[in-house]
């Protein structure tokens, strides 16, 4: 069982600088066509300052930093037991190319279902950027399959 | 495509569909990559198959990428307030994804005039992934 005293923990920060590289070679992997996430001109042009990070792009900085997998880790979970079980995001303002974004996050909840055979544990992570404005909201559940 | 408005659309519309390719080694390689998501069990075999699977299979936050393509190719970034995604099923080798989205309430939040979508992202044998929500904020 995933010990309940991990409630509360707090992850370290993950920064992620947004990079024209990097949001072109995500535009590649997710086969986005639309020029606004591969051009600065098309972007400016839809009114962006740069290339803007695609909606689930933030979740790249604790995948980086290698907190989430170090979350997972510290709870014991084993690798070939997870599953990505759900993941919401709310939007405050769209990050861009020049941006740097950190991700402060914690363990807000942990709990079981169908008498231990699956557990959840609840990630809530505030992404902000370089002046502290709130970028977006991240609720991620993670599911341990026994 | 012009932008939605919001009184331009109707509970019950249907978003333009997004037909994906059949997912091959090679998508998930890259997007390991893109994403920062190194987990090996979604691009090495042997990895998986220690883990019980019988070979790699998509990372969960593709299929949400992909359910994002379709909701800002039909409005603008900028409007989407919400994206909520719920993973319901292994996205498999050679498993082509259709994306598609209907709106399914229009309403107030947060002194916006927004629409809901109702998402789902299903494979070419119908068996739904991924289901999700979207709030679209619409002028």
């Amino acid at each position: 069982m995933i010990d309940k005293k991990w409630i509360g923990h707090e992850l370290p920060p993950s920064v992620l600088p947004i990079e024209r590289s990097r949001l072109q070679f995500f535009a590649k992997a997710i086969g986005e066509t639309d020029p606004v996430y591969t051009d600065a001109a098309a972007a400016r042009d839809a009114g962006h300052p740069d290339l803007p990070a695609p909606p689930t792009f933030v979740f790249a900085a604790e995948l980086d930093s290698g907190a989430a997998f170090q979350l997972v880790d510290l709870l014991q979970i084993p690798i070939a037991k997870l599953l990505h079980g759900e993941q919401s995001f709310s939007f405050h303002r769209t990050a861009c190319v020049g941006d740097t974004v950190t991700v402060r996050s914690n363990v807000s909840d942990i709990y079981d279902k169908k008498g231990g055979a699956l557990e959840f544990v609840v990630k809530t992570s505030r992404a902000v950027n370089q002046r502290d404005e709130l970028v977006a909201e991240l609720r991620t559940v993670l599911v341990c399959r026994h | 495509m012009t932008a939605p408005t919001f009184d331009g659309v109707a509970v019950g519309d249907e978003l333009p569909p997004l037909q994906l390719p059949p997912v091959d080694r090679t998508t998930l390689a890259l997007f390991a990559g893109a994403s920062g998501d190194h987990n090996a069990i979604h691009i090495d075999i042997d990895v998986a198959r220690r883990a019980g699977m019988p070979d790699v299979f998509a990372q969960g936050m593709l299929g949400m990428a992909w359910l994002g393509r379709l909701l800002t190719r039909w409005a603008p970034q900028s409007r989407l307030r919400r994206f909520d995604a719920r993973f319901q099923g292994i996205t498999h080798l050679g498993n082509a994804m259709r994306c598609s989205g209907r709106v399914v309430e229009k309403l107030m939040h947060g002194g916006e005039r927004c629409v809901r979508i109702e998402l789902q992202s299903a494979n070419q044998f119908g068996q739904t992934k991924i289901v999700g929500e979207a709030l679209v904020a619409l002028p």
